[in-house]
């Protein structure tokens, strides 16, 4: 568990007064094993055509993704003081104003297909860099999603992979309440994809997983990753509020010491 | 100047969960529709008493319209509801095909609209979408001021045939009309009679203009302020009454200055009485984060705003 990672999630949401906490906290393991481990992109490379690409599809946990931005070097940690506030370039979602985002992401349903694209642009120059992208359980509904699964599957782009933060819950409620998805796995290998299961908080699962990319040749990967929303903060876990709850001062401090002290 | 006062503040998207509540319970042919929001929609109530009449769609937008296109046969009154951005824009086509060109009793019923919904920046503040809409033939467009307004609105286009938008929002904002008002599709509200300058406002930019009028009364201008909260069909025949007798307009909304009130206001001024009109509008932009009060007065949406506008609006006057 990336605790640290966590801590840094729940200190800028704190101070924002604004933010998606249990969205963060279910994707910031994920984030932090492509960023640290898997992926070749980093604030040196970021400017050549041959780094490894990332597109946040669930753009409004943009705070897990700004801390692991952050400790990568993109910028310094102190600009996350101004989180969401008025003339931050630092906003509730992705946008390419900050360095290291490759897409502005925000409304659901968008990054698979700008991550298709980009897998696509990869094959054209006969580049060797590989597309990852996330996307939340409650997203995949959006039809969009299931149009470019077709495409990416249609032009074998085995550079791209797609995660899925496997949460089980939305906004409005459990996913399998609010329009169930499953079986995903049956449902994307039946659109022409290599699915794997994680355990989306098991660090050394998802190294193992991701470096074995791709799962099939002449197929797109997709990793469905098992996580809990609001994990690492045991009143939050699992607790639909905390979609976009703000802790108040004692649960701040509540959760900072479940996680071993203040920052 | 009349003068308007307040006790509560409220956001109209709760004025328009109230009037679900009330539409539930009297007409058995309203249902509701909804993309993962019901909670920022205040749908809760309607779902608790109509479980069988609410259909949760998931995050799948353009599916929720076309659904809603579907109910219509058959006599259903689908109201399909989610945030501004994700009811027009993200769904244009399926608005433009199966309800408006098909001519469905679809009301599109949207939350967050403009740029106070605050933190959540950019990608949810849309700007657009009172163009969009209007320029669909036979579409309906409302933007009520107050929670009131948005209530009574919600309540009266169930009782109307054919497609509209409902536009609400997210920021509290003052109550200053009569929680009885009978609402009239079309129908201008006049706020203040005035003689040196029309005020023209949709949404909460009314309560703005109603400051705006004390502020302008003080220096002596005397201001008449209407709200025009239906922007389509657009009450013409009130816009030019007043215009001929001020000889100038302000326009305000909180909306692109491209597409939305102001150009409506500005088509009918061309084509029948050419008066100068200066726009209160956000000047061809995206959002940002940040709270509704500051967010208003970067993209200048404040009374101070619309006191600066009506001013320069009568100086061109002669
Ligand atoms: C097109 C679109 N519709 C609605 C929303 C509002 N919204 C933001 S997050 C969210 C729920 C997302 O659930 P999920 O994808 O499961 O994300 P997570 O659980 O990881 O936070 C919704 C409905 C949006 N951002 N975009
Ligand atoms: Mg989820």
């Amino acid at each position: 568990m990336s605790v640290e990672y966590r801590k840094k999630i729940l200190k800028y949401i704190y101070k924002a007064k604004a933010g998606h906490t249990g969205g963060s906290l279910s994707c910031v393991d994920i984030l932090n094993v492509l960023y640290n481990d898997t992926m070749n992109v980093g604030p040196e490379n970021f400017s050549s055509d041959d780094r490894d690409r990332y597109i946040q599809s669930k753009g409004h946990t943009v705070e897990a993704l700004f801390v692991v931005l952050a400790d990568k070097g993109f910028f310094p940690e102190s600009d996350l003081e101004t989180l969401c506030q008025y003339k931050s370039h630092y906003i509730g979602h992705p946008t390419r104003k900050v360095h290291g985002v490759e897409q502005n992401t925000g409304a659901l349903g968008h990054g698979l297909s700008l991550s298709v694209g980009t897998a696509i642009s990869a094959k054209l120059d006969d580049k060797d860099f590989r597309v990852f992208t996330l996307l939340g359980d409650g997203e995949l509904p959006e039809g969009s999603n299931w149009e470019a699964a077709l495409t990416a599957s249609h032009y074998k782009l085995d550079n791209l992979c797609a995660v899925i933060d496997c949460n089980g819950l939305q906004i409005s409620g459990p996913t399998a309440e609010v329009c169930n998805t499953e079986p995903l796995d049956a449902k994307f290998e039946a659109f022409g994809w290599s699915v794997r299961h994680v355990d989306g908080h098991n660090l050394k699962e998802l190294q193992d997983t991701f470096a074995a990319l791709p799962f099939e040749p002449g197929k797109p990967s997709m990793v469905i990753a098992h996580t809990v929303k609001g994990k690492g903060v045991s009143y939050m876990e699992n607790e639909l509020k905390w979609h976009h709850g703000v802790p108040s001062a004692e649960q701040y401090e509540l959760a900072m010491e479940e996680l071993g002290g203040v920052l | 100047m009349k003068k308007y006062t307040y006790t509560e503040k409220k956001d109209t998207r709760s004025g328009f969960g109230a009037g679900m509540t009330e539409l539930g319970q009297e007409n058995d042919n309203v249902v509701a529709l909804c993309a993962d929001l019901v909670g920022s929609l205040k749908l809760a109530p309607f779902i608790k008493e109509n479980p069988d009449r609410f259909f949760q769609c998931g995050i799948s937008e353009a599916n929720m319209i076309g659904l809603s296109a579907g109910l219509t046969i058959g006599g259903k009154i689908p109201f399909a509801t989610t945030f501004a951005n994700f009811a027009t824009g993200r769904v244009y086509d399926q608005i433009r095909q199966s309800v408006a060109y098909s001519n469905k009793n679809v009301k599109i019923c949207a939350s967050h609209a403009g740029i106070t919904l605050g933190e959540d920046g950019a990608t949810h503040q849309i700007l657009e979408d009172i163009g969009m809409m209007r320029m669909l033939p036979g579409m309906t467009v409302i933007n009520p001021c107050d929670y009131n307004q948005t209530k009574a609105a919600t309540k009266a286009i169930a009782d109307f045939e054919g497609p509209v938008y409902l536009r609400f929002g997210r920021p509290v904002v003052p109550i200053f009309t009569d929680p009885d008002q009978k609402f009239e599709i079309g129908k201008a509200w006049m706020v203040n009679e005035g003689k040196d300058v029309s005020i023209f406002a949709t949404g909460h930019l009314v309560w703005e203009a109603i400051q705006a009028g004390e502020m302008l009364e003080k220096e002596g201008i005397d201001a008449e302020i209407i709200n025009i909260h239906t922007i389509k069909p657009l009450d013409e025949e009130a816009i030019l009454k007043s215009v001929r007798k001020t000889g100038c307009a302000v326009s305000a909304e909180e909306h692109n200055r491209l597409g939305g009130l102001g150009d409506s206001i500005a088509q009918v001024l061309v084509k029948n009485q050419l008066v100068p009109q200066e726009y209160v509008a956000v000047d061809d932009s995206f959002g940002e984060s940040g709270t509704p009060e500051k967010l208003m007065e970067k993209y200048g949406l404040t009374a101070k705003d619309i006191v600066a506008a009506a001013k320069r609006a009568i100086e061109r006057k002669s």
